[in-house]
């Protein structure tokens, strides 16, 4: 056995498993003999703000908010890029304005869409 | 099996250490208390001026504020314990690790203090959960607290770890859970826990 060329490779596993395996061991004996458990009901409660939880956690949230987030999000984008363009406006060649006209005419067709598609209506 | 204390501080002196394990124990028990993220009132403001650099409460080991009551194992009632909030502070306390230690900063936290008269204010934390120290002021001064922490480590420190007066986790048949109160028609029902407290009878 000891002649296989695996041998030592073998030997090596097993200390090494032992080397990670034995730490653990010992903490756990610790917490078993010097701090063992106590939990209670209200310990194994779910929230850990004070409050007891109401419900179920499985509930459905409308796609609307969704929606409204992203719609928000694009023209929050926009305004931060309108600020540099407006603050550079005087200095700016024909060719970077008409860039950036585009830019607010695609997030205008954009909003032209959500607003026909009903989006912005709360129902 | 205990050292005698000159025998110790002669062995000290020749270079030899000799400590228990109790003592060990509780070494590390006193040195790593966590406090919880949790203030109640105005008092809150001087415990966070107690874990700042100034007066330094890392010094004890006890910098690590933790927000979940599952990660501490010290809750510092800082403040007015409103009838409304008794039942959240006795249920973090429930959720709290063992072994776990309260200190009552404040007159409002000790017995209502200066709001004693108010229809909604709970006279005394000590009536739910049992209180390690008591520290009087309006607010307490950080030096306070930091004395109140002091005296908690010597109360970990004296704690034995078998027999009489050990600590709770060690102990199967002590109480793990203490009720939490509910909002009744005029107070909060129980109005106290019977094993926690009871009515202080005045000797005169």
């Amino acid at each position: 056995m000891a002649s296989n060329p695996y041998f030592s490779l073998a030997v090596l596993f097993v200390v090494a498993l032992g080397f990670g395996l034995t730490p653990l061991g010992l903490a756990w004996l610790w917490r078993v003999v010097y701090s063992p458990a106590k939990p209670n009901g209200i310990k194994n409660a779910i929230y850990e703000c004070g409050l007891e939880s109401k419900g179920d956690a499985w509930v459905q949230f409308r796609s609307a908010y969704y929606l409204y987030a992203i719609i928000f999000l694009i023209f929050d984008v926009e305004a931060v890029f309108l600020l540099p363009f407006a603050v550079a406006f005087m200095g700016l060649d024909t060719a970077a304005c008409v860039s950036m006209l585009v830019f607010v005419l695609l997030l205008v067709e954009g909003l032209a869409w959500a607003w026909a598609k009903g989006v912005l209506v709360w129902v | 099996m205990a050292v005698d204390e000159g025998l110790k501080i002669e062995l000290g002196k020749q270079g030899v250490f000799v400590t228990t394990l109790q003592e060990l124990y509780n070494w590390g028990r006193r040195s790593s208390v966590w406090p919880m993220n949790f203030g109640l009132a105005c008092c809150a403001i001087e415990m966070i001026a107690t874990t700042m650099a100034r007066y330094d409460l890392a010094r004890f080991g006890a910098e690590v504020f933790r927000p979940s009551p599952r990660q501490a194992d010290m809750m510092i009632i800082s403040g007015t314990v409103t009838k409304k909030m008794a039942p959240q502070v006795v249920r973090l306390y429930n959720q709290m690790a063992e072994p776990r230690y309260v200190i009552a900063m404040g007159a409002c936290a000790i017995s209502g203090g200066p709001f004693k008269q108010g229809y909604n204010v709970l006279k005394g934390i000590d009536r739910y959960i049992p209180v390690d120290v008591h520290i009087p002021g309006c607010p307490p001064r950080p030096e306070a607290l930091l004395e109140a922490f002091m005296a908690l480590q010597k109360k970990i420190d004296a704690q034995p770890l078998t027999g009489e007066g050990r600590p709770r986790h060690l102990d199967a048949d002590a109480p793990g859970e203490f009720p939490v109160p509910a909002q009744g028609e005029h107070d909060l029902e129980p109005a106290a826990n019977k094993n926690v407290w009871t009515v202080p009878v005045v000797i005169r």
